[in-house]
């Protein structure tokens, strides 16, 4: 168990490491990083000037420390725009973009387990090809267009709803479910297919042969087994959303993460853009940890395996 | 069909426990193209105390056979003709609802694989009292009680603090046992036990069976055993039937198949015994494979791998004979007239 | 279980005609008709589709009061006929699209024969590096590589390629693995083939039908990425008639209610990626009942 831990803890710092280096190494592709770095129309010397704050004139592996070194103490630059550092930035739009995806995922949980478990339940039949079609749907049909839809449906046409901007519930409604849309089949098609790997389990064959009646079968044995992947994945794609959400933000003009990145793209401004990668691939990185962790706590058999 | 070394001594009294007649269970795949007859015209007759044990190589349709007793079978499945009576009440037509208050209450069965067959969610104790609280409505608490009685009875040390725990927090013989103590959990006539002890380690095996045994014998039950293991029939049962690609080839009292096997699969299946401390050599030391269940060959199936298999066991399928009183096998060799004439082998 | 499978499949493909027989008609009709619009553009395009007419604003498509035939799907904010707009737009999402896909899947499936061939630190380093970038947004990671290499189509599929690689890598690596236990490459290996020549001739063809289903479901998700891009500005530069961009300019008259500069790219956008996952499900399904799980 500790060796299991210890293990995935080295593999997400590797990870990390890969991380870091993959952008470090990207930025330096196109030549020179000083024209990403500076703000547009900025001088010859202003060039300089960033060249040499940041080590750019010394040999690649210095750069590479040096980035890490600021990386480290938590420093992503400073927003040219905002004239802010860019963590801080990061920081005060992070309650906006957690609500908004704690109440799209919410919506897609309520939509996709229920969905998901009729599918299963009546695999191969009416409601499973139902499920299916609107699964396949969910994924085919991009969040910014469900956005604009929305848009023109409730706010266009039916003037219930306002079109973007945050402050009160209603605002909420229409980013969320365009966001949640997307998840609302992934997690169906992970319910579906978890319920029917436990469906077709030896203790669902044993609560059978025990004579329970069928919906016993399913409501107590089978749907707390069949959640726990579910769970999981929507505890990843809380997350996920987070960082996915940057088109539906934009459409909507809701002040989150996916906003600030959607910003720092039309303003040229690259810090900002390099520190969302950043935060959010760490994120990422550590939720999987996490999980793993816990899941090792939970499932004894990964704890025997280790 | 039944003889006197059998020990129920009302038998033409009653109507026997179990009756099945001409059962047939066949899997048909969605597009219906390809039909496995996973179990295949099979009759049995089993008494109040018996011991039925059924053999057979792997995918020859024991455990088919058991789950479709219990009517548990999964989708694929269809019982397509025969009866099962059970008490002389046929199950094959009952409705669903009717079909649940049998099972787990009549009828118990104990699964292949004890790792698998308990929910890794729910306490011991609440899952062994489950079927009290179906079938007899006891309450959450006494159904508790008496779950700590029937660990007890299957001999778990300690059960009032293991009813408390989770099922990962047992070993594999344990899990077994109390997979044990929910067949039996509702006192049913019949328990079927599908290969109990193939996962276990060889002394927890040997304390399995004679727990199970010492079951048998405290509640007359009837018990249907299945098994690779011949060895074990003979410790364990009375009566033997011998499954091979659906069908049953052969049938006894295991005393009189074992000394006089009438059908050349068993000959074969007796020579190869392992024995108890041999538990990993199966029943696989008969030469080639068994047929592909979906496409049958013409005539016997045995026929591709029976030493003595002659021309019309290609074209013509052997029906039941009987060559001893109480014993039937499914060889044209026992046919009364090849036998009359005494020419072939 | 899968070795029947695939055998199977390999029978199926002699007989064409019988696997032609049950082809998902409607998905494969639309993304014909995508393609033919793609490549004749020139000719069925009645206007160019970068130049308007600002007299000619907005007009709405021509079932509509104020719309006429000249503008069958109506005009934009700089005047330009949409429906031209939108047959050059395929174009520009079948070239994106299908570029991006077949790059993606050379370069991730070489690797994961490599990775899983080889094994060893060759692999620890792939499959580290495949797990890095996977936990990376695709998105996110996308909208990056623009900000940094700039918009262009060309750039568009570079960042796709470099994005969407690992999916490849990842699971055509799981069959190397198990192909590699098979018989027929340990007798290869045992006649002294070389490493490369049993990659090339023992491994890729019996991989190659897994990175065919992969790569028509990962069609959809590019042509998702490449309109998201675009959308955003950070894709397909702006004149360009791609339907991201069309989109993006089509927010200018959402508010006012000219529905069909968000309506028609946007059904355009759903049409193709839904046939190209129909289409995907049934190759999966076809081919490769291993990927199921995906
Ligand atoms: N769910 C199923 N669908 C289709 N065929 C099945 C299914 N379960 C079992 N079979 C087939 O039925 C035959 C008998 O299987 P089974 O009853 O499990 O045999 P045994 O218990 O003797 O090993 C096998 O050929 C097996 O492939
Ligand atoms: S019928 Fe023929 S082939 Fe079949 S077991 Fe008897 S002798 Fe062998
Ligand atoms: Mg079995």
């Amino acid at each position: 168990m500790k060796q299991f831990i210890a293990r995935r803890i080295g593999y997400s710092l590797l990870s990390l490491l890969l991380l870091s280096l993959t952008i470090f190494l990207f930025i330096r592709l196109t030549g020179d990083p000083a024209s990403l770095l500076a703000e547009p129309g900025a001088s010859a010397a202003d060039i300089a000037a960033i060249q040499k704050k940041f080590g750019l004139d010394q040999p690649v592996w210095y750069q590479y420390i040096y980035f890490m070194g600021n990386l480290l103490r938590g420093d992503l630059g400073e927003s040219f725009y905002y004239q802010t550092p860019v963590l801080e930035l990061y920081l005060s739009r992070l309650p906006n973009s957690l609500l908004l995806a704690s109440v799209a995922m919410s919506f897609s949980l309520l939509l996709g387990i229920p969905t998901g478990i009729l599918a299963a339940v009546r695999v191969g039949r009416f409601w499973d090809t139902v499920g299916k079609f609107f699964a396949l749907l969910g994924l085919s049909l991009p969040s910014f267009l469900v956005g604009l839809l929305l848009i023109l449906f409730f706010s266009v046409y039916l003037e219930w709803l306002p079109s973007s901007g945050s402050g009160g519930f209603l605002n909420l409604l229409m980013p969320a479910f365009a966001l949640g849309w997307y998840f609302a089949a992934a997690h169906m098609r992970l319910t579906r297919s978890s319920m029917l790997e436990v469906m077709g389990s030896e203790y669902i064959k044993l609560a059978r042969l025990k004579g329970l009646p069928e919906f016993k079968v399913i409501a107590k044995h089978a749907f707390k087994n069949a959640l726990i992947p579910v769970m999981t994945l929507a505890g990843i794609n809380l997350i996920n959303m987070i960082n996915v959400a940057v088109v539906v933000e934009t459409v909507f003009a809701w002040p989150g993460i996916g906003r600030l990145l959607y910003e720092g793209i039309s303003f040229r401004d690259f810090p900002i853009v390099q520190g969302v990668v950043i935060i959010g691939g760490s994120m990422i990185v550590a939720v999987n940890l996490l999980v793993d962790i816990v899941y090792a706590f939970v499932d004894p058999r990964i704890r025997l395996e280790a | 069909m039944l003889n006197s070394t059998r020990n129920s001594a009302s038998s033409d009294v009653m109507p026997p426990l179990l009756e099945l007649r001409n059962l047939s269970t066949h899997y048909v795949s969605a597009s219906g193209s390809r039909v496995v007859r996973a179990v295949d015209d099979v009759s049995l007759t089993l008494h109040a105390g018996d011991t039925v044990g059924i053999v057979g190589e792997s995918g020859s349709g024991k455990s088919s056979l058991a789950l479709t007793l219990l009517r548990v079978l999964p989708p694929a499945g269809r019982i397509v003709s025969g009866q099962m009576l059970l008490d002389g009440d046929d199950l094959v037509p009952k409705p669903e609802n009717e079909m649940r208050r049998i099972r787990g209450k009549k009828i118990g069965m104990i699964l292949q694989d004890p790792m698998a067959s308990l929910n890794p969610l729910f306490t011991i104790g609440d899952q062994v009292g489950e079927p009290l609280r179906e079938h007899e409505g006891a309450s959450r608490s006494s159904a508790w009680k008496r779950a700590i009685g029937l660990l007890k009875s299957v001999r778990i040390p300690s059960p009032e603090t293991r009813v408390t725990q989770y099922p990962h927090e047992m070993s594999g013989g344990m899990r077994q046992r109390i997979v044990g103590a929910i067949g039996i959990s509702c006192e049913p006539r019949l328990l079927i036990a599908d290969e109990p002890t193939t996962s276990l380690d060889l002394t927890i095996q040997l304390q399995y069976l004679n727990l199970l045994r010492d079951l048998q014998k405290e509640h007359n039950l009837g018990l249907i055993f299945i098994t690779h293991n011949l060895g074990i029939v003979a410790k364990m049962c009375n009566f033997l039937a011998v499954m091979y690609a659906g069908k049953m080839v052969e049938s006894g009292p295991v005393s009189q198949v074992f000394n006089n096997p009438a059908h050349p699969y068993t000959e074969a299946l007796l020579s190869s015994i392992p024995r108890m401390t041999e538990n990993r050599r199966r029943l696989t030391a008969i030469e080639g494979q068994p047929p592909d269940m979906s496409n049958l060959p013409p005539g016997c199936a045995f026929a591709a791998r029976c030493p003595r298999a002659f021309d019309r066991c290609r074209t013509e399928e052997p029906p039941v004979f009987t060559p001893a009183p109480g014993q039937t096998a499914r060889c044209w060799l026992v046919a009364p007239e090849s036998r009359a004439t005494g020419a072939v082998s | 279980m899968s070795v029947t499978a695939r055998d199977t499949a390999v029978a199926n493909a002699g007989s064409v005609r019988e696997w032609l027989r049950d082809v998902p008609a409607i998905p494969f009709l639309i993304l014909g008709c995508i393609a033919f619009a793609a490549i004749f553009a020139d000719f069925l395009a009645p206007y160019d589709p970068q130049f308007g007419s600002l007299t000619d604003r907005f007009k709405p498509p021509f079932w509509q009061h104020g719309g006429s035939l000249a503008h069958i799907f109506g005009t934009d904010h700089l005047g330009r006929d949409v429906y031209s707009r939108l047959i050059f737009g395929a174009r520009v999402s079948m070239v994106v699209g299908f570029t991006a896909v077949i790059v993606s899947g050379v370069i991730g499936t070489v690797l994961g024969i490599v990775s899983g061939y080889l094994g060893g630190w060759v692999d620890q380093v792939i499959m580290r590096l495949t797990d890095t970038w996977l936990a990376l947004p695709a998105l996110t990671f996308a909208i990056f590589l623009a900000a940094i290499v700039g918009p262009s189509e060309m750039n568009i599929v570079i960042i796709l390629a470099a994005v969407y690689w690992t999916r490849y890598a990842r699971i055509v690596r799981g069959e190397v693995l198990s192909l590699k236990e098979r018989e027929f490459v340990r007798l290869a290996v045992v006649a002294g083939c070389s490493k490369i020549s049993i990659m090339r001739r023992h491994i890729l063809p019996n991989v190659v039908n897994s990175s065919i289903v992969l790569a028509t479901l990962m069609l959809g998700v590019v042509i998702v990425t490449e309109a998201s891009l675009s959308f955003l500005g950070v894709g397909v530069p702006p004149p360009k008639p791609a339907w991201g961009v069309m989109l993006s300019d089509g927010k200018q008259g959402l508010m006012v209610g000219y529905w069909w500069l968000t309506v028609m790219p946007g059904v355009c956008i759903m049409l193709m990626v839904l046939s190209a996952n129909l289409l995907g499900d049934w190759l999966r399904v076809k081919l490769d009942p291993q990927l199921r799980q995906l």
